[in-house]
């Protein structure tokens, strides 16, 4: 299957296709196959704290495609699955994931310092970053992609869980959203769509 | 009514002397493993259990030495949310099986005893409804990992 043509001839292709598009000065938009989020939401904005323990906004971000995902790291189950999806999707896109970036948002800070998020986000991909933060911060964030989390009544060893938005936001190299990708949406999609974000010219 | 205690107690005793097998001896484990995370936080085991008597079988619960606490849970996704729920048992049908998988079914362990490594194997004892055990080894893999990573594609997409 790995032709040692296929991927210049992918790459030509996917030239060409820039160019066609470059000359219709964005008047035809990119062929997404997830849900298109295209002028249906904000930009990318936040104030919170990095798995480094840095405040980082999301300008910081800027030129590279986001991944955003709310999540929190004593999700057994599915946050993990998530992060393990993204790390294959990373995978398959080879060197083009060095210009994205999967911000994986604690909906949990009181429990998710940066230095579990670190550790966290780590485990799963090079090319993830962690996110924790004021509570009202992350909620403002939340709320800004009409997205939601619950916290459920507490254990009697006080541990509790999480209800939260499975989504991901993926955004351009200028925070704009772009698409939606949910538990129900095929991984090949996920990875066509990140392709055109990715090869649709570095932002220099 | 006088004679209940008396009629379970040999209904207890014809078990245990193997006039019906139990549980356990019907059920078989393949494919189990955890999704090791970092450092403390709680993990996700999971397990395909085949059961190959004439009976329904249930699991209830598990209990490990490596492991604090461990918990039958359920995720499911409702309208865009991810939601994990207690579960008080997952039927095992007559010549069935059930899966315990990533986004469904899992056994949560919480509060490790020690740091669990990949690649390590962790004995967890699968509790069923009529109270017999299976002793399981489930293989510790890592965060990112997506299954055993056994590689058998012996697993029917649906």
């Amino acid at each position: 299957m790995k032709s040692p043509w296929r991927r210049p001839l992918a790459l030509l292709l996917l030239l060409a296709i820039g160019l066609l598009l470059a000359g219709c000065h964005h008047a035809a938009p990119l062929p997404f196959r997830l849900t298109n989020l295209t002028g249906h939401m904000p930009q990318l904005e936040f104030t919170l704290t990095n798995d480094e323990g840095k405040t980082v906004s999301a300008t910081d971000y800027r030129g590279k495609v986001v991944l955003l995902y709310f999540g929190y790291t004593h999700c057994p189950d599915v946050c993990p699955l998530t992060m393990a999806h993204l790390h294959v999707v990373m995978q398959r896109l080879g060197k083009l994931a060095d210009g994205a970036r999967i911000l994986f948002v604690s909906v949990d800070p009181a429990r998710d310092t940066p230095a579990v998020l670190h550790a966290y986000v780590n485990a799963f991909d090079a090319h993830a970053t962690g996110l924790t933060g004021q509570p009202r911060a992350i909620e403002a964030l939340v709320k800004r992609y009409r997205s939601a989390f619950t916290r459920e009544p507490a254990s009697k060893d006080g541990g509790y869980e999480v209800s939260h938005s499975s989504a991901i936001y993926v955004f351009d190299r200028d925070g704009n959203p772009r698409v939606l990708y949910t538990p129900s949406s095929k991984q090949d999609d996920l990875v066509h769509d990140l392709h055109l974000l990715l090869d649709s010219g570095d932002p220099s | 009514m006088k004679h209940a205690p008396l009629l379970a107690l040999l209904a207890g005793l014809s078990l245990a002397a193997g006039v019906h097998a139990s549980a356990a001896d019907h059920v078989h484990a393949t494919h189990a493993w955890i999704r090791v995370l970092p450092g403390a936080l709680p993990a996700g085991a999971y397990v395909t259990l085949e059961n190959d008597g004439d009976q329904p079988v249930a699991l209830t619960g598990a209990s490990s030495r490596a492991y604090a606490q461990v918990m039958l849970h359920h995720s499911s996704t409702d309208g865009g949310v991810s939601r994990m729920t207690m579960v008080d048992s997952l039927p095992i049908p007559a010549h069935g099986e059930a899966r315990l998988a990533p986004a469904g079914y899992h056994l949560m362990l919480m509060q490790p005893a020690a740091t669990v490594k990949p690649g390590s194997t962790v004995r967890l004892l699968l509790k069923f409804s009529d109270g017999s055990t299976l002793s399981t080894d489930f293989i510790a893999r890592p965060a990112n990992a997506l299954d055993d990573g056994s590689g058998h594609a012996d697993h029917p997409s649906s």
